[in-house]
C-alpha cells in the first residue's frame, strides 16, 4: 500500500505580468540569449547615436554653403536642389501642371471612393491618364514640354503608373492565354511570359531602346521615354500576368463550371465570374509587383532618362556643389523607402482583410 | 473552361461551335504573329542595310582593342570580342557565386533572427529586412560603390587586419595562396577524405536503421574532411604558401586584388537578396503545423532533434523553391553592374562591344540567350529536384 505524504506546498508563481517579467522573459531567459542582447544594445549604441548626430543633430538646415559648420548632413543641398529632385528640368512657370494633376488625383481618388455609379468611376479611370498626359505634354494652349525636360521623381512616377496601367490588361490577356486550352494560344503566351521572367530587365531596356527603333520604317521615330515605357510595360506585364494566373488557379473548378453550366460565353464567364474573383484574391501580389517595379524604375537611368536617382549625379556634379552625393543619395533613398514600406504596408492589410481562414 | 465533348448540334452555326472557334481563334493569332513578325523583320532588314550595319556573327573573331579590369581568364586588347563575352560571363558567374554565398548566410540567419523568442534580435532583424527590402538594388549599388567604398582612405593609409589583408578606395587585398609541386597529395587526401565521408554516412545509416543507434555523423565527417587534408599538408612539406599583399610605391602589389567595382556590386547583391531568403526562410518555418513540434515533444525528442528531423525537413520543402528564385534574381541584378562598370556580360559585351561593333541584335539576343539558358536550366532542376521532394502521398 502506497504512503501518501503530504508535500510542502510551493509558493505562488512570480508575477507574470509586469515590465520585470517581461524583461526576463524577452531579454534574458538564458545565457546565449542574454549574450545576444547585449551585443543587439552595443550594435544600436555604435550606430544609433552617431547617425542622428548626422542626420539631425549635427546637420546644417538653412544658412548658405559658406556657413557650413557642423560635420552632419548638409540638407540645403536638398533645399537648394528641391525642385530639380522632384520635377527635373521641368520648366519652373508650369510646376503648376503636375501639382494640379496631384490635386486632380487625390478628387479623384475621394470621389472613385464615394460614388456608387458605375459610369461615373468608368469616366474617372478613362479621364485621368487622359488629363494627366495633356496637362503634363501639353498643347490646346498649353506650352508643349518635350519629353525629354520630365525628369526625377516626376518622371519616376511616370513611368511607374504607365507601366502598371499598360501592362494590367496585357497581363490578363496573357494570364487567360496561358490558362486556355487552345494549344497555339497558350504556347505563344507560355513562350512570351517565360521568355520575358528570364532575362534581366536592363536587357530589355537594352533591346526596346536600341533594337526596337529598327523594326519600324524609318519614318517612325519613336520618343526615348516612349521607348523605355515599352520596355518597361513588356517587363511587368509577364510578372502581372504570372500573379493573375496565381489567382486564376485558386479559383475553385465549380466557378467555372457553374459559368458554363448558365450558359455564358467565354468572355462574359471570365469578366463577370472568374476574373472579378481572380483579380481580388491576387491584388496583394500585384502590389508586390507594383512596388518592385518602382523600385525596378530606376534602371531607365542606364539608358540616359533622368529619374530621381540620376538627379543625385546630376545635381552633384554642378560646380557650386560639388561633393554632396551622400545627401543626395540619402534624400532619394528616404524617397524610395517610405513610398515602397507605405505600399507593402498597404498590400499586408489588404492580405490581412482577405485573409478569413482562421488558423 | 471545361471541354465540350458532346457532338455540336446540326442547329448551331458552323463558327458558333466552341470547337471550330477555338481553331478560327488560333488561325487568326498564328496570321497576326506571322504577318507582324514579317513586317518587323522586313524593316529591320531595311534599315540594317540604310545604315550600314554588318550582320552575323563575323565580329565575335574580330579584334576587341579594348582593356578589361578584371578578367579571370587569359586577356588582352588583342584578342577578339568572343573572348570578351567569356571574360563578361566568368565576371557574372564570379559575382553571382559571392552574392548568393553570402546572401545564403546572411539570409538564414535574419530568417531565423526573425523567429528568435529574443526580442531585440526579432526586432532588428525585421529592422533590417524592412530596410533593405525597399530600396531599390540599383540605389544600394550606387550608395555602396560612390560614397562608401569612394570615401575610403588611399592606398597609404589603408585599412588593414593583421597587416595581411588590406582595404582601400582600390579594392580589397588578400592574400593569394601559392601552390607549389606537392599540394596534389593534399588534394588526394581531401577526395579520399570526401570518399571515407560518404561510406561512413552510409554506414552510420545501416547501423541506424539495424539498432537505432545514432552516430555523431556530421561532426565525424567535418573532423574527417579537416583533419586528414590538413595532416597531409603538413606532412609533405607544407606546399604551398600566401603571397601578401605589400605597398609598392603608390599601391599594392602581389595577393588577391577584389576591385571596388565588385565589392559594391557583390555587398549590395547579398544585402538586398538576403532579405528575401530571410522572409522565405521564416515563411518556411512558420509553415511547419505547431503540431508537428507539439507531437515530437510528447515524443520525448530533444529540441535539436526536433530541429534537424522533425521541422527542417518539412521547413525545407517551403523554403527551397522561393530561395532558388531568388538566385535567379540575383543573377539577373548582377547586370545592374553596369551602372558602375564593373566588366560582367552586360557591361563589356552589351556595353563596349555593342558600342564598338555597332551590331545591337546580335549582342543583345546573345547577352539575353545567356540569362534565359541559366534561368531554364536553373527551373529545370528546381523542377527535377520538386517532384523528388514532394511528400509522397496515398
Amino acid at each position: 500500500m502506497a504512503i501518501y505524504k503530504k508535500l510542502k506546498t510551493r509558493p505562488a508563481p512570480l508575477g507574470t505580468k509586469g515590465i520585470i517579467y517581461w524583461i526576463k522573459e524577452n531579454l534574458f531567459p538564458s545565457i546565449t540569449s542574454s549574450v545576444l542582447t547585449f551585443l543587439s544594445f552595443l550594435l544600436l549604441y555604435y550606430t544609433i547615436p552617431p547617425l542622428l548626430d548626422w542626420m539631425i543633430f549635427d546637420a546644417t538646415w538653412s544658412g548658405t554653403k559658406e556657413e557650413i559648420t557642423g560635420s552632419g548632413a548638409r540638407w540645403i543641398f536638398i533645399f537648394e536642389k528641391f525642385n530639380q529632385f522632384i520635377y527635373g528640368f521641368y520648366p519652373e512657370e508650369q510646376y503648376w501642371r503636375p501639382n494640379l494633376i496631384l490635386a486632380i488625383f487625390f478628387i479623384y481618388v475621394i470621389g472613385f471612393k464615394k460614388t456608387k455609379s458605375t459610369l461615373l468611376r468608368a469616366f474617372i479611370l478613362i479621364s485621368f491618364p487622359i488629363l494627366s498626359f495633356l496637362l503634363l505634354y501639353g498643347g490646346f494652349g498649353l506650352d508643349v514640354v518635350p519629353t525629354t525636360k520630365w525628369g526625377g521623381l516626376l518622371l519616376t512616377i511616370v513611368v511607374a503608373s504607365v507601366g502598371i496601367i499598360a501592362s494590367f490588361p496585357i497581363g490578363i490577356l496573357f494570364a487567360l492565354g496561358r490558362q486556355s486550352n487552345m494549344p497555339i494560344i497558350k504556347t505563344i503566351s507560355v513562350i512570351y511570359i517565360e521568355f520575358i521572367r528570364g532575362v534581366p530587365l536592363i536587357t530589355l531596356l537594352f533591346m526596346s531602346s536600341v533594337i526596337l527603333p529598327l523594326f519600324f520604317p524609318e519614318g517612325m521615330d519613336f520618343d526615348k521615354l516612349l521607348r523605355a515605357l515599352i520596355g518597361i510595360t513588356m517587363f511587368q506585364s509577364a510578372y502581372i500576368a504570372e500573379v493573375i494566373r496565381g489567382g486564376l488557379q485558386a479559383i475553385p473548378k465549380g466557378q467555372y463550371e457553374a459559368a458554363d453550366a448558365m450558359g455564358l460565353t467565354y468572355w462574359q464567364a471570365m469578366g463577370l465570374i472568374i476574373l472579378p474573383q481572380a483579380l481580388k484574391i491576387s491584388i496583394p501580389n500585384i502590389v508586390g509587383t507594383f512596388i518592385s517595379l518602382f523600385k525596378d524604375t530606376t534602371l531607365i537611368l542606364i539608358i540616359g532618362l533622368f529619374d530621381v536617382l540620376a538627379m543625385v549625379t546630376l545635381t552633384s556634379t554642378d560646380a557650386k556643389w560639388l561633393g554632396f552625393e551622400t545627401e543626395g543619395y540619402v534624400f532619394v533613398t528616404m524617397i524610395y523607402w517610405i513610398i515602397c514600406f507605405s505600399m507593402s504596408k498597404y498590400a499586408k492589410s489588404i492580405e490581412d482583410r482577405f485573409n478569413t481562414n482562421h488558423r | 473552361m471545361t471541354k465540350h465533348k458532346r457532338k455540336p448540334q446540326p442547329s448551331v452555326a458552323f463558327y458558333n461551335n466552341p470547337e471550330n472557334r477555338s481553331i478560327i481563334y488560333q488561325i487568326v493569332a498564328l496570321i497576326a504573329i506571322f504577318l507582324f513578325t514579317y513586317f518587323v523583320l522586313n524593316n529591320m532588314f531595311v534599315n540594317i542595310e540604310k545604315r550600314g550595319i554588318n550582320t552575323g556573327f563575323d565580329f565575335l573573331s574580330s579584334e576587341a582593342g579594348f582593356g578589361i579590369l578584371q578578367s579571370l581568364i587569359e586577356y588582352d586588347e588583342a584578342n577578339s570580342h568572343g573572348r570578351v563575352f567569356f571574360v563578361g560571363l566568368a565576371n557574372t558567374i564570379l559575382v553571382s557565386t559571392i552574392g548568393i554565398f553570402f546572401a545564403t548566410i546572411i539570409g538564414l540567419l535574419i530568417g531565423i533572427g526573425r523567429l528568435s523568442k529574443n526580442y531585440m534580435i526579432a526586432k532588428l532583424s525585421m529592422i533590417y529586412v524592412e530596410t533593405f527590402r525597399n530600396i531599390p538594388i540599383l540605389l544600394q549599388i550606387l550608395f555602396w560603390y560612390n560614397v562608401v567604398l569612394a570615401s575610403l582612405p588611399s592606398p597609404r593609409q589603408s585599412l588593414s587586419y593583421l597587416d595581411t589583408i588590406f582595404l582601400n578606395n582600390r579594392g580589397l587585398y588578400i592574400p593569394r595562396p601559392i601552390l607549389e609541386n606537392g599540394f596534389s597529395a593534399v588534394l588526394i587526401a581531401f577526395v579520399i577524405a570526401i570518399a571515407a565521408v560518404f561510406y561512413l554516412s552510409k554506414w552510420a545509416k545501416k547501423r541506424h536503421d539495424e539498432t537505432g543507434e545514432v552516430f555523431p555523423l556530421i561532426s565525424t565527417s567535418l573532423a574527417i574532411l579537416i583533419i586528414s587534408p590538413t595532416l597531409v599538408f603538413f606532412l609533405s612539406g607544407m606546399p604551398a604558401s600566401l603571397e601578401i599583399a605589400v605597398l609598392k610605391g603608390f599601391n599594392f602589389k602581389g595577393g588577391w586584388t577584389l576591385i571596388p567595382e565588385l565589392l559594391a556590386l557583390a555587398f549590395a547583391l547579398s544585402i538586398y537578396t538576403a532579405t528575401y531568403i530571410a522572409e522565405a526562410v521564416r515563411a518556411g518555418i512558420e509553415a511547419v503545423p505547431n503540431g508537428q513540434k507539439e507531437a515530437a515533444h510528447a515524443l520525448g525528442l530533444k529540441d535539436s532533434t526536433i530541429l534537424k528531423k522533425v521541422v527542417l525537413p518539412q521547413a525545407l520543402r517551403v523554403i527551397i523553391p522561393p530561395v532558388i528564385n531568388q538566385y535567379l534574381n540575383l543573377v539577373k541584378n548582377s547586370s545592374l553592374a553596369t551602372a558602375i562598370g564593373y566588366p560582367e556580360l552586360v557591361t563589356v559585351f552589351a556595353g563596349t562591344s555593342l558600342n564598338q561593333v555597332g551590331q545591337a541584335i546580335e549582342i543583345i539576343l546573345m547577352t539575353m540567350a545567356v540569362y534565359l539558358t541559366i534561368s531554364i536550366v536553373i527551373s529545370m532542376i528546381m523542377n527535377y529536384a520538386n517532384a523528388k521532394m514532394q511528400i509522397k502521398e496515398r
